[in-house]
């Protein structure tokens, strides 16, 4: 393994993080505070306590999962597609490096990025509402496979696009939709039968399901089931990187 | 004395998704510690051909060994051996000179060796520059700094693609000097370029491509040897109004009322000069001046394409 290339790019990325700190992190933490400001004491005041639970304290494992997918998918799919667009991508395809190991720099950079994120995410939410975690390994368990997952499939996206626009397709047009129907605002059990069915159909349900879990021991699906979830996400994410690099789909013509 | 081949390419083939048949069946040998100059017009695949041999992009068919190695089964080792000074300026915009050096030195499994990073960007006068961003260098400075890159892991082998495209003429010299330099320390070099005077100023070797096919691939001096024709510019005292008539024979050209061109084949036996000089003075014409000259490598370059076209 060429350990030395593979932290060669983790710096790089990482680097790239910290000259966009104020896009990267500030902006979704704010995002975040303001959510928990508007529906967690303005609006949640009115919301009736769930099973002893404040609507603002609910929504917070919701508001860390949101920020965990977007940013998760946005942060690797701009950091593999800023040097293709740039043709600064050439450097590392010419350099002694795997597959893998371009995988594990820019992924693994994107995942610190969204780990980080989350954190910082939970320790504003304590300012505004009360939070406590049941369960911290399943926690930090769920908070780990969520960017590492999230951040390969925006690796994955990345690297497909050929331009800003397919860029932008699937976080805007598929993404953001299945997180705000994914139940990070409210429980499912909260709606008609007919649409729980539904919802159950939406992967990010399962995710931001078993992360409340770990916070409240609250769920709209087994943390078994959430957790089997995460990991097939996370296989077939893999498969598909490994799949494409093999072909040289799009990627080395 | 036998041939040290470092870089052996047999039959190599490069179709793109478009359809485009970037390489159509290359062969080429190239020997250790030698400059040699791949030329060609726009399109004609001298970049596929680099970017194939550096793992930027995958042969259709054919293959590419470096020192033994097989570029695309023992990529480390082979692409650990070279450094590629890329034809486009791409450049992180807001890195800095030093870290993004550093940085490629990195990627190649290096250690950090700032020292060493020193040496090269004060070799290529950017030493001053290392703290500032990319995108403040001027074009030259740009390149200067994709040459940097390119030696922080220390390359056996460096590519040069059109190293001199856009760049003023002292940059150019200090571009050439580098090269020599390089070579003098055992470094192959393989430059591609549409500036003929620069194969011609300091390649060993050079080797024409045309269509995604190499033409020719020679000596400079033995391919300007024998493809050149010689050129022996007559001036004399008087002007005259047509060549006479009883120097029909030789291949003569009028430049102007008062001097001739006589074109000769530098290899052949008998160049006809002593011939030509006895007929002018039978002629009655009276000798100013003489003074031969070679055809350029430009000439033979455009020769070549023409006869493969």
């Amino acid at each position: 393994m060429n350990w030395t290339g593979i932290i060669a790019i983790y710096l790089h990325e990482m680097d790239r993080m910290r000259r966009t700190t104020v896009q990267s992190i500030f902006s979704p933490v704010i995002s975040s505070s303001l959510y928990f400001v508007v529906f967690g004491a303005a609006i949640g005041s009115r919301i009736p306590v769930i099973e002893d639970i404040s609507y603002g304290s609910f929504i917070v494992p919701g508001m860390i999962m949101l920020a965990l997918l977007t940013q998760s998918v946005s942060n690797a799919s701009s950091g593999i597609f800023f040097p293709k667009f740039l043709g600064t991508i050439n450097e590392i395809y010419a350099a002694p490096l795997s597959t893998t190991e371009i995988v594990i720099g820019f992924v693994g950079a994107a995942t610190t990025k969204s780990i980080i994120l989350g954190s910082l995410i939970l320790a504003t939410g304590l300012f505004f509402v009360e939070i406590y975690i049941m369960h911290p390994f399943a926690m930090i368990l769920m908070l780990v496979l969520t960017s590492l997952t999230f951040s390969l499939l925006g690796f994955l996206i990345g690297m497909l696009s050929t331009n800003w626009e397919e860029l932008s397709i699937f976080p805007t047009l598929i993404l953001s939709p299945l997180v705000f129907l994914g139940g990070s605002l409210y429980s499912i059990n909260w709606l008609p039968e007919f649409w729980q069915n539904v919802s159950l159909v939406n992967p990010v349900l399962y995710l931001v399901s078993g992360f409340r879990w770990s916070f409240y021991e609250m769920a709209d699906v087994s943390i078994t089931t959430s957790l089997t979830m995460i990991f097939t996400f996370l296989i077939l994410n893999i498969t598909a990187i490994i799949y494409i690099f093999s072909k040289g789909f799009k990627i080395k013509d | 004395m036998s041939v040290d081949i470092l870089i052996k390419i047999e039959n190599l083939k490069k179709s793109f998704q478009g359809g485009l048949e970037a390489l159509k069946g290359v062969n080429l040998e190239i020997q250790r510690g030698e400059i040699l100059a791949l030329l060609g017009p726009n399109g004609a695949g001298k970049t596929t051909l680099i970017n194939a041999i550096c793992g930027i992009v995958l042969p259709t068919s054919g293959s590419i060994t470096v020192d033994g190695y097989d570029v695309v089964k023992d990529y480390r080792r082979t692409r650990s051996m070279i450094g590629l000074v890329p034809q486009e300026l791409n450049l992180e915009a807001f890195e800095k000179v030093f870290q993004n050096v550093s940085y490629t030195r990195g990627l190649y499994g290096k250690k950090k060796d700032p020292a060493f990073i020193e040496k090269i960007l004060r070799d290529l006068s950017l030493w001053d520059k290392k703290d500032s961003k990319l995108r403040e260098l001027s074009g030259g400075m740009k390149k200067r700094a994709l040459i940097a890159k390119a030696l922080s892991h220390e390359p056996k082998i460096l590519f040069l693609d059109e190293p001199t495209a856009g760049v003023d003429i002292n940059l150019r010299r200090d571009m050439w000097r580098a090269v020599r330099e390089l070579k003098e320390k055992g470094v192959t070099i393989i430059l591609t370029t549409h500036y003929i005077e620069e194969a011609e100023a300091i390649s060993d070797r050079v080797s024409v491509i045309n269509n995604g096919e190499i033409i020719i691939t020679d000596n400079k001096n033995d391919l300007m040897q024998k493809m050149g024709q010689k050129n022996l510019t007559i001036e004399f005292q008087e002007p005259f109004n047509e060549i006479p008539s009883s120097l029909g024979t030789y291949n003569l050209k009028m430049n102007n009322n008062i001097s001739l061109t006589y074109t000769y084949d530098s290899q052949g036996s008998s160049t006809g000069i002593t011939a030509l000089l006895q007929d002018i003075k039978s002629a009655g014409l009276k000798l100013k001046d003489l003074n031969s000259s070679q055809t350029s490598l430009e000439t033979i370059f455009e020769k070549l394409l023409e006869e493969s076209a």
